[in-house]
């Protein structure tokens, strides 16, 4: 058997696969659809102080290799989540459950995390600070180094549990935003949130999402996405979620390459609600073709020496010769 | 387990039967559908998402959508051929409950009409001849209207041309109904909510992505929030905010 688990930090996971934000409701949706038990951790709808009924529609559209949205953060609001979303999740689904938190302001923030955490099922909490459809809120505080600072510390003082910061790309330098995310205390970073894009009616000379813009997903951010977790896997030393257009096997092992030590899945599973299943029942394969024994020991595997491991320290402490986590043989470099 | 709906269609003909308005049959998996006025979410070569059609009739051998080019991926459905294949999610959402009603009427617009045809089959099996009144732009619109006729079904057609709109003929059609089903362009059905005082179930539309309740895209305030994938694309007329 290919060794599939990885971990991110204190998080140990069966396998790499999660659902994105946004993409997976509650749980109790996809869990009508396929198995959720096979996936390494969940992660929830991004959830605000009090319910959103989000933006007018339409909300989505698309273009050749993705598609754009404009949900606007509906949800049903902390309380509602922490009463009956999580528990019932958590009758659903055993391994860690990921909280996605979002505001409108830095206390919202700290609001939101400190409520979600007081929750047994919550293994960890995902804070979005790079939600692109919403006016005021969201994307302007990721894509500010100071205000991601500042959210960060505030959600570090509201919680015990971990903190993954989820970044915007819609930024010019996003090591900036992502080192101080890191200085606050972060203890891993989800990379990357939607890119801000429109699209136009020619009939009617208008945007088509009545929210005028959009986030884009799917296939064409992918290659975006590569390359800022491997510009930021250089910049940090803290673990980094990979998302944004995996659909394939082979794309989930790229994305560790590049430095990912684990992946979310979004817009695929929203046109083929079988591609988490097929991803992760096409792995093993995909990992023998390459001669790789396991997946952790790719996490960064492009990375320059100097920069190999830096941020993942099972396979630090496994070079040093003292494996951290046990259960992860230890083999020689291909 | 697995129990997503989706399967792979061979399509048995792709045939045009209106000014733009084409019928496709196809052959596969049918067994996920349950009540007329569900939905198949098809995935369409060099598009992202898929693109939700009704289900206009089944059988234990597969189905027929009827689907007007409005754009790019009905167009390039239209130009699919005998024998292509289609990957197609099928059964979608919550249809009709034709349970519910002794003497039905149908209320269709335009391709809003394909999944009232499934509807008056499921009632001509139940022993019910429903009535229907059928609006179009004009005469070269006309879909289903002989089919319907066929199953024995009074059918009124109005159209735009002549200056007719569906509720100018329910007075004379509502008569004896108890409930009405309608389907098409959300002017129509408003015109039928506040005109028709029967109790009704109406389909509405919605752009969506994943057409499986996962990604909030077509949560509508026309229905106080609900998804219309999921939570419809029927619904009861209580349930809608007009
Ligand atoms: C539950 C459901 C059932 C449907 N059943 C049928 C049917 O039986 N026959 C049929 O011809 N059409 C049906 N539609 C509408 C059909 O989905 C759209 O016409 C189609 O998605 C347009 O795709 P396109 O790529 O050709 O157009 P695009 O290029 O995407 O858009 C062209 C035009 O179509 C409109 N449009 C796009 N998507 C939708 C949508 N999901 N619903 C309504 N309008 C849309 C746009 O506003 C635009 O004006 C249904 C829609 C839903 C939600
Ligand atoms: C419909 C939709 C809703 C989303 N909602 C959220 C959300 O609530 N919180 C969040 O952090 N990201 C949200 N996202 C972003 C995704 O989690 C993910 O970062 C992005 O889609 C890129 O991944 P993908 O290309 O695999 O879809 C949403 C994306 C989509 C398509």
């Amino acid at each position: 058997m290919v060794d599939l688990s990885t971990h991110i930090g204190s998080l140990v996971l069966q396998n790499p696969v999660m659902p994105a934000s946004g993409t997976f409701g509650f749980g109790w949706e996809a869990s009508k659809l396929y198995d959720i038990n096979r996936l390494g951790a969940v992660v929830t709808k991004g959830t605000t102080r009090r319910a959103r009924a989000g933006n007018q529609l339409p909300r989505v559209t698309d273009c050749p290799a993705g598609m754009l949205n404009a949900v606007g953060l509906e949800n049903p609001g902390a309380e509602h989540v922490l009463s009956t979303e999580l528990p019932f999740l958590g009758t659903l689904y055993g391994g860690p459950i990921i909280a996605n938190v979002c505001g409108f302001s830095v206390d919202e923030y700290a609001y939101v995390a400190e409520r979600l955490s007081q929750s047994p099922h919550v293994a960890a909490l995902e804070i979005n600070i790079s939600c692109p459809n919403v006016e005021g809120g969201g994307m302007s505080f990721g894509t500010d180094a100071h205000i991601a600072a500042e959210i960060t510390r505030a959600v570090r003082k509201a919680t015990q549990k971990p903190i993954f910061l989820k970044l915007s790309p819609n930024v010019t330098d996003i090591t900036e935003i992502a080192r101080a995310c890191e200085a606050e205390g972060a203890d891993a970073l989800t990379l990357i949130n939607t890119l801000l894009g429109m699209r136009f009616d020619l009939q009617k000379r208008r945007p088509i999402l009545a929210n005028t813009t959009g986030g884009l997903s799917g296939p064409a951010i992918f290659p975006i996405a590569l390359r800022m977790v491997y510009q930021v896997y250089q910049a940090v030393k803290i673990p980094i979620v990979g998302v944004g257009g995996i659909s394939s096997a082979r794309d989930v092992i790229e994305m560790m390459i590049a430095g990912a030590s684990a992946v979310q899945i979004g817009s695929a599973a929203l046109v083929n609600p079988a591609a988490v299943t097929d991803i992760l029942d096409a792995l093993p394969a995909e990992l023998e073709a390459i001669r790789a024994g396991s997946l952790w020991e790719l996490i960064g595997a492009s990375q320059p020496p100097g920069n190999r491991f830096i941020n993942h320290p099972a396979k630090t402490a496994v070079l040093a010769g003292t494996p951290v986590i046990s259960r992860f043989v230890v083999r020689k470099e291909i | 387990m697995n129990n997503t709906a989706q399967s792979i269609y061979t399509i048995a003909y792709n045939v045009q039967i209106a000014r733009q308005v084409y019928r496709m049959r196809l052959i596969g998996d049918t067994s996920y559908i349950e009540t007329p006025g569900q939905f198949a979410n098809v995935n369409i070569d060099g598009l992202f998402l898929r693109r939700p059609i009704s289900i206009a009739d089944s059988d234990g051998f597969g189905l027929d959508i009827i689907y007007k080019t409005v754009g790019e991926g009905t167009t390039r459905l239209s130009r699919m051929k005998t024998g292509d294949t289609l990957d197609a999610l099928v059964g979608l959402g919550s249809g009709y409950d034709s349970k519910t009603s002794k003497r039905p009427l149908l209320i269709g617009g335009g391709v809003g009409v394909p999944p009232l045809f499934g509807l008056a089959k499921r009632f001509v099996k139940a022993g019910i001849k429903p009535k229907a009144i059928l609006g179009f732009q004009a005469e070269e619109d006309v879909i289903l209207a002989s089919e319907l006729r066929a199953l024995g079904c009074e059918t009124v057609v109005t159209l735009d041309a002549n200056g007719k709109r569906v509720t100018d003929a329910l007075p004379e059609v509502m008569g004896e109904c108890d409930e009405y089903f309608a389907c098409g362009p959300i002017p129509m059905l408003k015109a039928v909510f506040y005109a028709c005082p029967l109790p009704g179930q109406l389909s509405l539309e919605a752009r969506m992505a994943c057409g499986l309740g996962l990604c909030q895209g077509c949560s509508s305030s026309d229905v106080r929030g609900q998804r219309i994938c999921v939570n419809g694309p029927v619904f009861p007329k209580e349930e809608l905010a007009w």
